[in-house]
């Protein structure tokens, strides 16, 4: 695209130069959000891998001497999590990954399921399209008190099921009802993206298949899910990260500190709350390490495509053309 | 639901083509090319006998009923007495505003919390959207060194763990002061906010055409004049959406604000809700609590009410590249 603007724009001037004066400009654009993101973002990362090498200041066990600041303990807080202050870390590490497993799995499933019954729905697109944004708009921690509300021992889960389950407790009831509420809240969120993935396939290829005979089963399989998928991929992926730094949800819902709940984020947090910063730092670095070790795997295996610079790309895409082709905005909408 | 009415005159349209042949329908299609949807969905109806519209509806309700029902149930509890705020009726018999008035009791401050969610959410979507709308356009339409990396820096940004820069921007605000205070939580939330606000804005500037700066520029206008005379009253609909997306965000952040605070004065809603204690100690104030909930989300639900359709379009836009 911006290649036909260059070409088009140059006018008197030589595109050498006005190559230059874009890049310039751009440089200047481009510096506060630069700026800002090195702010919040480099410069926390790096402290905190540097904070990650301090341990706890006060008594030394060596010397017997109480230390003002904090003591410089190498890789101790990193080896930590093999060693007996470990089992609480551990703990974190794989109810984080059981949650984010769980519910994305469910998420997806629910989420495709939605968005092919809105693409057919032709009656009440509109108060479809409002309700599956309520969910998306409730912010966590409010949707985490109303699944407490719900989950109570004498609350309407327990009625609607004619069971007595002590949701609370800790346990795999608790981690039951973490599971519920974030696929309650997220499930609508793929919906809509792959119902926007969905709009895109032109409906002669399902014509065509229909011919041949292809039953809805075989047209799912064969057409659908592979020219959705990478909306569908994106979707997922953009889940997967969310879920392994779920917060709220847990912390508001069954309370912090709780072992079947506790997540790495959760982890940090309380350790960072209760001046341990140094193993906090440690903690943040391997989920931060963890996040991207998940997004590259699964950007490398699957092949999903994030970042997608028009100026990069082989070639048109089914998406890129569709995009190039103009589309009034909005059509998007369920 | 303002745009409620769109909605029905397509549909209108629609279900009068619905019985009339598939070539008719063809036709109504290629005519209404501009929703995209149509096409795929009148086609694949073919088949559709009684029993599948009968299927299919049955999954539209259910959708509504999965999105809607545990939000109503919050919203019946909300209205009840505490005497029984157990009862399983569906609906508040007798209605009671008990829980709305504990709610703004001064001993809560939840009135404060709502400035100041209002506050650190404003601010917040504002810089955000300042910093970040030049960003987009220079990502959209420049070409430049470095902006593959950019582009997958903000993305990469934007599925950051937000603990990672709670705990040393924690320690830092500690040395300067800046807990409780407005800035501590509006600087971290930056960290989220503006690769959202990037990201969303420069796939709206892609979708904008080309030939209205080269027009603009062939008329002597330079590359700023152009973004800032012609491109950018044109983008409003999309930064209005990128505002609202990004506001909602804002809004609902909760671990920077929990970390940064511990005086009722700065805590944003979100935080007072999740230490809501109610007016009587020893019960658990669930009405209250509902009722909290209902006051927060109501904001976000007229948002999302009256501008369905452009946050549909833009999530979908900033998602699905």
């Amino acid at each position: 695209m911006s290649t036909v603007a260059e070409g088009a724009v140059g006018g008197k001037r030589p595109k050498a130069a006005q190559r230059l004066a874009d890049s310039r400009f751009a440089a200047v654009l481009v510096s506060p959000t630069v700026l800002v993101l090195v702010l919040v973002i480099v410069y926390p990362v790096v402290a905190a891998v540097i904070d990650s090498t301090y341990g706890v200041a006060g008594l030394d066990e060596e010397t017997g001497f109480v230390s003002e600041s904090e003591p410089f303990v190498g890789l101790g807080n990193y080896t930590a999590i093999f060693g007996e202050a470990g089992e609480r870390f551990w703990n974190a590490f794989v109810n984080t990954t059981f949650f984010t497993v769980a519910s994305v799995s469910l998420e997806t499933v629910i989420g495709v399921v939605m968005a092919l019954v809105m693409n057919q729905a032709l009656r009440g697109r509109g108060i479809v399209r409002a309700s599956i944004l309520v969910p998306w708009a409730i912010p966590t921690v409010v949707s985490a008190l109303l699944w407490k509300w719900i989950f109570n021992t004498d609350g309407v889960a327990n009625a609607v099921l004619g069971t007595n389950v002590l949701w609370s407790a800790g346990g795999l009831a608790s981690q039951v009802t973490i599971i519920v509420a974030d696929v309650w809240k997220t499930a609508p969120f793929i919906g809509l993206l792959v119902l926007a993935g969905l709009q895109l396939i032109p409906e002669e290829v399902y014509e065509a298949a229909r011919m041949d005979g292809a039953g809805a089963w075989r047209r799912f399989v064969a057409i659908t899910l592979p020219l959705v998928r990478p909306a569908l991929l994106v979707a997922v992926l953009f889940r997967m990260l969310d879920a392994l730094r779920m917060f709220d949800l847990p912390y508001v819902l069954i309370g912090p500190r709780k072992e079947s709940v506790e997540t790495l984020a959760m982890l940090v947090q309380d350790q960072a709350s209760n001046v341990r910063y140094g193993a906090a730092a440690a903690y943040a670095v391997i989920l931060f390490l963890y996040v991207f070790a998940v997004a590259f795997a699964f950007v490398g295996l699957l092949g999903a495509s994030v970042v997608d610079d028009e100026d990069a790309q082989p070639g048109p895409g089914l998406l890129e053309r569709w995009r190039r082709r103009g589309r009034p905005r909005g059509s998007v909408a369920p | 639901m303002a745009s409620a009415r769109p909605a029905a005159g397509e549909r209108g349209t629609v279900t009068a083509l619905d019985r009339t042949s598939p070539a008719a329908r063809a036709g109504a299609d290629a005519g209404g090319g501009a929703t995209t949807s149509r096409p795929s969905r009148s086609g694949r109806r073919r088949g559709g006998s009684r029993r599948s519209t009968a299927t299919l509806y049955a999954g539209v309700g259910f959708i509504v009923l999965y999105c809607l029902a545990p939000y109503y149930w919050m919203v019946v509890s909300s209205f009840r007495r505490t005497s029984d705020i157990f009862s399983l009726s569906p609906i508040p018999r007798p209605f009671s505003w008990e829980n709305y008035a504990a709610v703004f009791d001064p001993s809560q401050s939840f009135g404060r919390a709502l400035v100041n969610s209002v506050v650190v959410a404003g601010t917040t979507t504002v810089v955000a959207l300042l910093i970040g709308i030049t960003t987009s356009y220079a990502l959209a339409r420049l070409r430049f060194r470095f902006k593959r990396a950019l582009l997958a820096m903000i993305i990469a940004t934007s599925m950051f763990p937000q603990v990672a820069i709670v705990v040393p921007l924690l320690k830092l605000f500690t040395g300067l002061g800046w807990i409780n205070t407005y800035q501590a939580m509006i600087v971290p939330s930056l960290s989220f906010a503006l690769p959202l606000a990037v990201w969303t804005l420069t796939t709206f500037f892609r979708q904008m055409p080309v030939e209205l700066e080269q027009a603009a520029m062939v008329d002597g206008c330079t590359r700023w004049q152009a973004f800032r005379r012609i491109i950018l009253p044109l983008a409003a609909p999309g930064v209005f959406t990128t505002t609202i997306i990004t506001f909602i965000g804002a809004w609902n952040e909760f671990l920077i604000a929990l970390s940064m605070t511990n005086s009722p004065d700065y805590q944003t809603a979100p935080v007072a809700i999740s230490k809501f204690s109610g007016a009587a100690a020893f019960v658990a104030p669930f009405g209250s609590q509902m009722a909290a909930g209902v006051i927060v989300t109501i904001p976000l639900l007229v948002l999302v009410l009256v501008f369905q359709r452009r946050i549909v379009a833009g999530l979908a836009a900033g998602a699905v590249k």
